[in-house]
């Protein structure tokens, strides 16, 4: 009995998770345009989709800012996470605290602050203003998962490479490094999604001249529907599943769930 | 003579394809300390969990006071578990940890405090009401957990390997508190070990198990110096094992040799297995006078005692005594009958029920 | 290693921090405090105007409405939540990494299609309202409106309370929840005193990770509300983009910020009295 009805509610709060996005992708099929009727099977809104040059241009923009500022906030985070751990206490929290401001705030906040600054320097928002605040965003977020790989790391792991023979910069490269690896890699994931994902931070720094895929589902869906963004939904969503898919295969366990 | 205070009959539980509590019965009585004594997956631990309410057996039954617990759970049971990293509620301090049970049962305040007071006196723990779990030591924090268990005032008290994470000295000295304790209570205490040591200290009754099945109950002397297997004999103290012959009774046979023995009830000339203890064996300077002959290869000084190895023709001796041989001596040695151990051949399981202590 | 040498390396970033994230906070905090035409910096003076307009009853009631919103959000994610987490915890091994996943994955869809895909339902002509049209119940009139804010909220994260309840729930040692029942305390008893007291630094975590976002949100309030539940990040949005009221906007950008940090300070407080160990951030 009690596992019955632990079953049903399991079931009901899956629904209400997942109606909406099975209503997005059954529709991303349907003939009509209207939200509610069915009117036939059709690929019509996929194909439209490729065609679709402001779609292509987001999906472009999104994915190639993603790219950079996973780059650059790995490295730069890496680095800064590496200088953090030798800091003395004093300087350590400062840092850190004022690290912790974008994660911490709210993003309308971060990203209303940003734009101030852009304006205020006269600089104008497009490619460029996007991509810094996405840097600004990830590198916080480098840091935090970097730095606990740096304190779980033994303290004389370097030291014996030193003491073997090596140099600073053969012992960083081929000692410390691969040994914080995991943190790294899990920076940089979060980067990447955090960045793919983003919307108002984005909204407000990308000006009129960049735009990204979240900002182009906004306008979209404010003005009215395109049922191209049923297609686009699906899209996404099959690829998110896969990748999450994978992601756990490989970890096995995978209890390792990144927000 | 006490009574049978609980009762497995053909208790068994299996996990996917493996059986770690195979049909074992025993009976353990009033005012008993009894210890479930084995290697790791023995399954005394399963059948404690068992008796406790933790895990539902596949076959068999509990009876308490001779009512079926099977189907009892284990909030309704008469019986209280020390647990082997105690689970003590990090939430609660000590105070709050101790009058658990007691809250459940709806006791009036004033009524909680006597007995939780008196609870810590006797675990020595007076003045540790408002601490909490995080800031006591784990012989403190093991003092609480049966504190809890016993306030509540169980005819019956389960301990699973409750001094494991104790150092070797706190361990022994609450292996003497615990035994006292469960004198001046009266109460069952039902423990759970793989030291035999802690187990013969302890025990009134001493319950050997191997995979899934009891080997020998008895009391710590019998088990000890009457091993009725080859596993018992190995697992409890150190021992010479040999296999030999029972010519007939009360004489047995072995590498060559015959020796006057004091079992008897085996087959003429039939197969067995015979144990003696290392501090049962006798040496003599002249080869000459002792049954067997062998030559000394090894002395080790282990403070009580020398621990040597007496090669003979046909085999290694473990030979425990206070007085050294060097190396490389050629000794004799003697043993008397009523310290040649003969036990079956084999170690064949034993599903015996208590024997009177 | 040097340690004190090394330290240095961190100083372009520490620069970079200073430059992109305090300086632009600070431009905030300065035009908050200070009105006049923002494209001539020596116009400006001194003001509280700003802060008086944020008192005004109109304004006061969407500052209210949000954290009303938020809070009933909260609340509702903790209740559905956490019976999942609990169900989720006590699963079998073998299906607990896959229901576990289930649950999360619509957090790594993006968070407008699961805005839009309500929208989509909900309106007049959505299929919501054409399956009780057809059952013959009458039309479901909240989008939009505050109730499709409230359900958008919710929607959106469930999984955000799920997750932290989850994983505190699941270290909980199995043995302590024997050590109630074997102590008596029946099923009921053993929750309410002991896994209840116990899971509480994740509800802290999880109620923080629904909580902030609810409240701050405007994409949620934006689509799902048109204009009938203008939240403080409607009206943030609003007063940098359309209006141009950079002071006002600042102004009410500080309060969001302070009374985030209020509500983070007052949540750490809670989990701080309970002798655990320091949780981690987010």
């Amino acid at each position: 009995m009690r596992k019955a009805i632990k079953r049903i509610y399991m079931g009901i709060v899956f629904l209400f998770l997942y109606a909406p996005i099975i209503v997005l992708i059954v529709f991303s099929f349907n003939k009509s345009k209207s939200r509610g009727q069915w009117g036939g099977f059709t690929f019509e809104w996929y194909i439209d989709l490729f065609k679709d040059r402001q779609i292509r241009e987001a999906l472009y923009f999104t994915i190639l800012i993603a790219v950079i500022s996973t780059v650059v906030s790995t490295i730069v985070g890496t680095i800064a996470a590496l200088g953090i751990s030798n800091m003395s206490k004093l300087g350590r929290t400062i840092v850190l605290n004022i690290n912790n401001l974008p994660v911490l705030n709210p993003d309308i906040v971060t990203g209303v602050a940003l734009m101030t600054l852009f304006i205020s320097l006269r600089i104008e928002l497009g490619f460029v203003t996007m991509l810094i605040s996405h840097i600004v965003f990830s590198i916080p977020y480098v840091i935090l998962a970097v730095l606990p790989k740096i304190r779980q790391m033994n303290k004389h792991t370097a030291e014996a490479a030193l003491d073997l023979g090596a140099t600073p910069a053969y012992a960083m490269r081929k000692v410390i490094i691969p040994e914080i690896m995991p943190g790294i890699i899990s920076g940089a994931l979060i980067a990447f999604t955090l960045s793919i994902d983003d919307f108002v931070i984005s909204f407000f720094t990308a000006g009129t001249s960049a735009t990204n895929l979240s900002i182009l589902i906004y306008s979209m869906a404010k003005r009215g529907v395109k049922p191209t963004i049923n297609a686009l939904s699906t899209l996404m969503f099959v690829v998110v599943l896969t990748l999450m898919i994978l992601i756990n295969k490989k970890n096995g366990k995978g209890e390792d769930i990144i927000i | 003579m006490s009574r049978p205070l609980i009762e497995l009959r053909n208790l068994t539980k299996r996990y996917n394809n493996m059986t770690a509590v195979n049909g074992i019965n025993l009976t353990i009585k009033e005012n008993e300390f009894v210890t479930l004594l084995g290697p790791s997956g023995c399954g005394k631990t399963t059948t404690l969990r068992m008796i406790g309410g933790f895990e539902d057996p596949d076959e068999g039954e509990i009876l308490f006071e001779g009512k079926l617990l099977n189907n009892v759970p284990a909030y309704k049971r008469n019986v209280n578990t020390v647990f082997q990293k105690y689970a003590l509620f990090t939430h609660m301090n000590v105070y709050e940890n101790v009058a658990f049970g007691l809250r459940v049962k709806k006791f009036s305040n004033s009524e909680i405090d006597r007995r939780v007071k008196k609870m810590l006196k006797m675990v020595d723990l007076e003045g540790f009401e408002n601490r909490y779990v995080d800031s006591l030591s784990g012989g403190q924090q093991q003092r609480v957990a049966i504190a809890r268990a016993l306030v509540n005032e169980p005819k019956v008290l389960l301990l699973d390997e409750p001094l494991g994470a104790l150092d070797l000295k706190l361990r022994k000295e609450m292996q003497i508190e615990l035994l006292e304790m469960q004198r001046s209570l009266g109460i069952t205490f039902i423990y759970v070990t793989h030291d035999q040591e802690e187990a013969l200290t302890m025990s009134d009754t001493v319950v050997v198990m191997n995979k899934g099945v009891i080997q020998q109950v008895g009391t710590p002397e019998d088990i000890y110096n009457e091993p009725i297997n080859r596993f018992v004999a190995g697992f409890i103290g150190e021992s010479n094992i040999i296999e030999g012959v029972m010519l007939e009774d009360y004489k047995v046979s072995f590498d060559g040799i015959v020796f006057d023995c004091v079992d008897k009830g085996f087959a003429p000339n039939e197969p067995v297995d015979i144990v003696i203890r290392p501090e049962d064996i006798r040496i003599v300077v002249n080869p000459e006078e002792g049954m067997i002959k062998g030559r000394v290869t090894s002395v080790v000084f282990k403070g009580v005692h020398y621990e040597m190895i007496i090669e003979s023709d046909t085999r290694e001796y473990l030979v425990q005594r206070t007085k050294m041989f060097p190396e490389g001596s050629i000794v004799g040695m003697n043993v008397q009958p009523a310290d040649i151990q003969v036990m079956k051949r084999g170690s064949t399981p034993c599903n015996v029920e208590e024997e009177e202590g | 290693m040097q340690r004190r040498g090394r330290g240095r390396i961190a100083y372009p970033y520490t620069v970079w921090m200073i430059i992109f994230i305090v300086v632009p906070l600070f431009l905030i905090l300065f035009y908050s405090f200070t009105e006049g035409d923002i494209r001539n910096l020596k116009d400006l003076k001194f003001s509280l105007n700003s802060y008086k307009k944020v008192l005004e009853p109109i304004y006061l009631k969407v500052i209210g409405d949000s954290f009303l919103l938020a809070g009933i959000s909260t609340l509702i994610c903790l209740i559905i939540g956490y019976p999942v987490a609990m169900i989720i915890a006590n699963a079998d091994i073998r299906y607990r990494n896959l229901l576990l996943i289930l649950f999360i994955v619509p957090i790594w869809m993006n968070f407008l299609l699961r805005t839009y895909a309500w929208m989509s339902l909900l309106s007049p002509n959505g299929l919501i309202n054409r399956l009780l049209l057809w059952l013959g119940l009458p039309k479901l009139e909240i989008m939009p409106g505050q109730g499709a804010v409230l359900l958008g909220m919710v929607y959106n994260f469930l999984p955000f309370m799920i997750l932290p309840i989850y994983t505190v729930l699941s270290k909980i040692d199995k043995n302590v929840i024997e050590a109630a029942h074997d102590l008596g305390g029946n099923n009921v008893i053993t929750f309410w005193r002991i896994i209840l007291p116990l899971s509480v630094p994740g509800i802290v975590s999880g109620i923080t990770m629904v909580f902030l976002p609810a409240v701050s949100t405007f994409v949620i309030s934006g689509l799902l509300g048109g204009g009938k539940a203008p939240l403080i990040g409607d009206l943030i949005e609003q007063q940098f983009l359309s209006s141009r009221d950079w002071h006002f906007g600042s102004s009410l950008s500080i309060i969001l910020m302070v009374m985030i940090l209020i509500s983070m300070a007052v949540m750490s407080r809670i989990d701080k009295s309970e002798p655990e160990e320091e949780r981690r951030k987010i």
